[in-house]
């Protein structure tokens, strides 16, 4: 802002001290800068992934061993054994819906969207500050209510055990109180929050570009959070649509999903999944692109086949929108249906390996280094595979009749979030934590990091395609013998998973208590995109001249 | 309303207490406190408890008649088949699917394990092996000079093709899966109507006088006394004549529950408004688990499915022992009626059939 003062020199009270920084509260609660908000969005995800990482523990301890063995503890004194029962339903519910919109979401989009997308196109900061200072802060309510919705009758005992797809007429007539209320609520505001930081990206990715960085010269990253925003703001519509019309089910009378009344139960599902399955790739879509950034940097090489790269992850936006049914194989569609959703599905796989193969492509000849970021991409790259895979055994309708809601399709899902996801959260957070915090952290306890979890979550996870073979479904707080196991050694995995988080966090606590100080780019001649221009941290306000790209 | 389980495995609760537990609290202290806390106050009270010892090991040789004495049919006509163990139910440390039993099973089981699972493995295998080389061979100490190659249209080309090769060689078999998994049940075959509750199932059989089984699931100690698996065994099941397509009407009472029986690889939906049909063809007499495959509520995994595959003869004897009439018995049948059918019903199914009854009049 410039004013003239009386005697008519100009004074410019901004334009020199680029790191100006507001008072704490106005910093931290009323914030228009884009990478204060990404550190809001990644404290938030931390804590949100300690709580459903939490209670994820909670379910391994209880299917430890055969038999409910601490349900009922759980659930307080006095409870009936059925409250027990339900207390495990708000548990996968909680966890579901936990990691997907407060874990995943707001680390990759909010988290590392908002801090890298204005430094990697050199603009100065979003679009719409003050919208997306409002966009974290719908988050948190919405986180509360959620929460909250554990501890208000919601049927059976108290809270919301509907799983995350929150099926009518289980979450209709089929529990009564103020619970699953709540947690539709807490959707509706979640899902604002994204619309609104999806119409700031998709602003400015297509208006703030610094001179001469065309959509083809744009960074893979910028490229793959301008297609999650548009998945953002194609499905998250729909799915406030069908949740607004569980609540007037429940509340109001209507009968959108009841037979009784005209409506149908699997109209919800077709609604549900057509947000539902756009939405995985809303979570691994910025994954990928951070370990193209993560790859190319570290084999010094530019990648290959960027507009190959590009334009797998627009195929895959845009097949992820006509696929949603084969998650609804069981609920009796016809035969032409099914094989329609069969291929379509398949097809998925042909944009998903022109990506794995470019990654690899691209280290071809290339000068590596295994630094904590790479190891956490080449895990992404090998698990993502083989999440991938399963994928397609289970896009086939004629086998998915067996392995619909099974441990198998826990398997499945989890390699490629608890693996995918979030091994690129991992991925992108060693990258950049030093950009973003100014201090490098341990490389020794980054690499035992990675080793540790890498190892954990595979135990984990591996045996459940067993129990899915076998036939174990998902969702059940207790087993016959025979899938005991399995069960026992993925609980086993757990515990080496939770050991590989806490030297995470000793990690973190290290870093910004000891850590070295980082210098402008740490990681060399790899890396190319803007950011690294920059100090580390960057300066409060950035790019005030834009740069120019060649 | 239920046989309540109260005491659902708490004579597992000894095995709980094992090195093992105490490591995994000792590890999830930190971030569990909490949870922790409750749990253990729970622990001591548990052995106090106690229960019968655990017996679930299945003497498969033992005599079927005395194995069965809780049908509470006629056991001239019927006495429930013991399973077999590793047969229609999981098996511990268990790596494959369970054995098929009909003709989509084998076909479904063949494709998964004889073209699915081997393609799998190559491209895991293909791109491990890519990795390492790159590894191994790219390396900073072994390539210290980057090249700055970032095309090859041919390269390109090829691992685009080369997947939809893959998958058109997937997609035949699975297709033709589809198209026999679909096809319709002959005119004369046997219907039977199948109604998740919450949390049992319900069978009826139309073209037999429609009397309806009640199947709950039992507790541990019924389970252990009839040499079957705990939380796989109900106390009526559904019985259906071999080597038959039967017409399996499936629908829900209050919420959606799905019908499985993996060893058939059968599922489908029971949605409340709506009939589901699908065509159920066991090849094999014997004794078949399943468990509720949808998220229906507190007791979700406690309303188990077991299905009996019998000889023709010996079905139709299962359905005279439940009042049913049988095509050919006319004469016994103009006796009977349908009031004597529903009366025998609802006397086997003891007092869980009203509310059944109430809940199927409601819907």
């Amino acid at each position: 802002m410039t004013t003239i003062a009386a005697d008519g020199q100009i004074l410019d009270d901004h334009a020199h001290d680029a790191d100006h920084k507001p008072a704490f509260f106005q910093r931290w609660f009323m914030s228009t800068n884009h990478k204060d908000i990404g550190t809001l969005y990644l404290i938030f995800a931390i804590i949100a992934g300690i709580i459903g990482g939490a209670i994820s523990g909670m379910m391994r301890m209880e299917l430890a061993e055969p038999g409910i063995q601490y349900l009922t503890g759980w659930v307080g004194a006095g409870a009936s054994m059925d409250e027990a029962l339900h207390l495990w339903n708000v548990l996968i519910t909680a966890h579901g819906l936990i990691m997907v919109f407060f874990m995943v979401m707001p680390a990759m989009i909010g988290g590392f969207g908002n801090w890298f997308v204005p430094l990697m196109i050199g603009a100065p900061d979003m679009a719409f500050p003050r919208m997306n200072n409002i966009s974290f802060w719908l988050l948190v309510p919405a986180f509360l209510l959620l929460l909250g919705s554990a501890f208000v009758p919601g049927g059976t005992g108290n809270g919301a055990g509907t799983g995350w797809t929150v099926y009518a007429p289980l979450a209709t007539t089929g529990s009564v109180g103020p619970a699953v209320d709540m947690a539709i609520l807490s959707l509706h505001l979640a899902g604002a929050s994204s619309i609104l930081g999806a119409i700031n990206f998709i602003t400015t990715i297509l208006n703030m570009r610094a001179p001469g960085m065309t959509l083809h010269k744009m960074p893979l990253f910028v490229w793959s959070v301008l297609v999650t925003a548009f998945l953002l703001l194609l499905a998250l519509p729909v799915l406030a649509a069908a949740i607004t019309m569980l609540l007037t089910d429940r509340n109001f009378g209507t009968t959108f999903f009841d037979a009784a009344g005209g409506g149908d139960p699997v109209l919800y599902q077709h609604l549900f999944w057509f947000f539902g399955h756009p939405e995985v790739y809303i979570m691994i879509l910025p994954g990928f692109g951070m370990i193209s950034h993560i790859i190319s940097t570290f084999s010094r090489k530019p990648i290959f086949g960027y507009l190959g790269m590009a334009y797998a992850m627009v195929a895959i936006g845009v097949v992820g929108f006509v696929v949603w049914a084969h998650h609804m194989f069981t609920t009796g569609m016809s035969v032409n249906v099914k094989m329609y959703f069969t291929a379509a599905t398949m097809v998925i796989a042909v944009p998903t390996g022109i990506k794995i193969f470019s990654w690899i492509a691209t280290m071809w000849g290339g000068s590596m280094t295994f630094k904590t970021p790479m190891v956490w991409a080449l895990g992404f790259i090998f698990m993502f595979t083989v999440g991938g895979v399963t994928g397609v055994v289970l896009a086939n309708g004629g086998i998915d009749d067996n392995l619909h809601d099974t441990y198998y399709v826990v398997a499945h899902f989890h390699y490629v979030l608890s693996l995918g996801a979030v091994f690129s959260i991992f991925a992108g957070f060693y990258y950049w934590f030093p950009k973003m915090s100014g201090r490098h952290y341990s490389e020794l306890l980054g690499q035992l990091h990675f080793w540790t979890f890498f190892i954990g979550v595979n135990i984990l996870f591996f045996p459940m395609h067993f129990l899915g073979n076998q036939s174990m479904p998902r969702r059940y707080p207790d087993y016959p013998e025979q899938f005991a196991y399995w069960n026992e050694i993925a609980s086993l995995g757990y515990v080496v998973m939770a050991v590989g988080v806490l030297i995470f966090f000793v990690n973190i606590a290290w870093a910004l208590v000891a850590g070295r100080k980082a210098e402008a780019n740490y990681w060399g001649e790899g890396a190319t995109t803007l950011e690294w221009t920059l100090s580390s941290p960057p300066p409060f306000h950035q790019f005030e001249t834009l740069p120019q790209i060649k | 309303m239920l046989k309540t389980p109260e005491n659902w495995g708490k004579n597992k609760v000894e095995q709980v207490m094992t090195h093992y537990v105490k490591a995994w609290i000792l590890a999830l202290g930190l971030i569990l406190t909490p949870a922790v806390a409750t749990a253990q106050d729970a622990l001591p009270a548990a052995p106090g408890a106690e229960a019968a010892p655990a017996e679930a090991s299945v003497d498969a040789g033992a005599p079927a008649a005395e194995a069965a004495p809780a049908s509470g049919l006629d056991p001239a006509l019927y006495t429930p088949m013991k399973p077999t163990e590793g047969v229609g139910m999981p098996v511990d440390g268990g790596l494959d699917f369970q054995p098929q039993v009909s003709e989509t099973g084998k076909q479904a089981k063949w494709i998964n394990n004889s073209i699915l699972l081997p393609i799998m493995t190559v491209i895991c295998l293909f791109v491990l092996a890519l990795l390492f080389w790159v590894m191994i061979r790219f390396r900073r100490g072994a390539n210290p000079e980057p090249s700055k190659t970032t095309h090859n249209t041919f390269i390109e080309v090829v691992w685009t093709v080369v997947p939809v090769l893959i998958l058109l060689v997937i997609a035949v078999p699975s297709i033709s899966l589809l198209a026999q998994q679909f096809e319709p049940a002959p005119e004369d075959a046997l219907t039977v109507k199948v109604t998740g509750y919450q949390w049992y199932w319900g069978y009826n059989y139309p073209d037999n006088g429609d009397f309806e089984i009640i199947s709950n699931m039992l507790t541990e100690e019924e389970a252990n006394e009839r040499g079957e698996p705990f939380q796989l065994a109900v106390d009526n099941r559904m019985v259906i004549p071999v080597g038959k397509p039967v017409k399996m009407l499936i629908t829900g009472a209050d919420v959606i529950h799905s019908f499985a029986i993996p060893a058939a690889w059968f599922k489908l939906d029971a949605v409340p408004g709506r009939i589901n049909e699908k065509v159920l063809q066991i090849d094999e007499v014997g004794v078949y688990y399943g468990q509720c495959s949808e998220l229906c509520g507190a007791r979700h995994g406690f309303m188990p499915i077991a299905v009996e595959v019998l000889p023709e003869d010996k079905f139709n004897d299962w359905v005279r022992a439940n009042g049913g009439t049988v095509k050919g018995d006319e004469v016994a049948a103009d006796e009977s009626e349908d009031g004597a059918a529903e009366e025998t019903a609802s006397d086997d199914t003891t007092t869980e059939g009203a509310p059944a009854d109430a809940a199927a009049a409601a819907n």
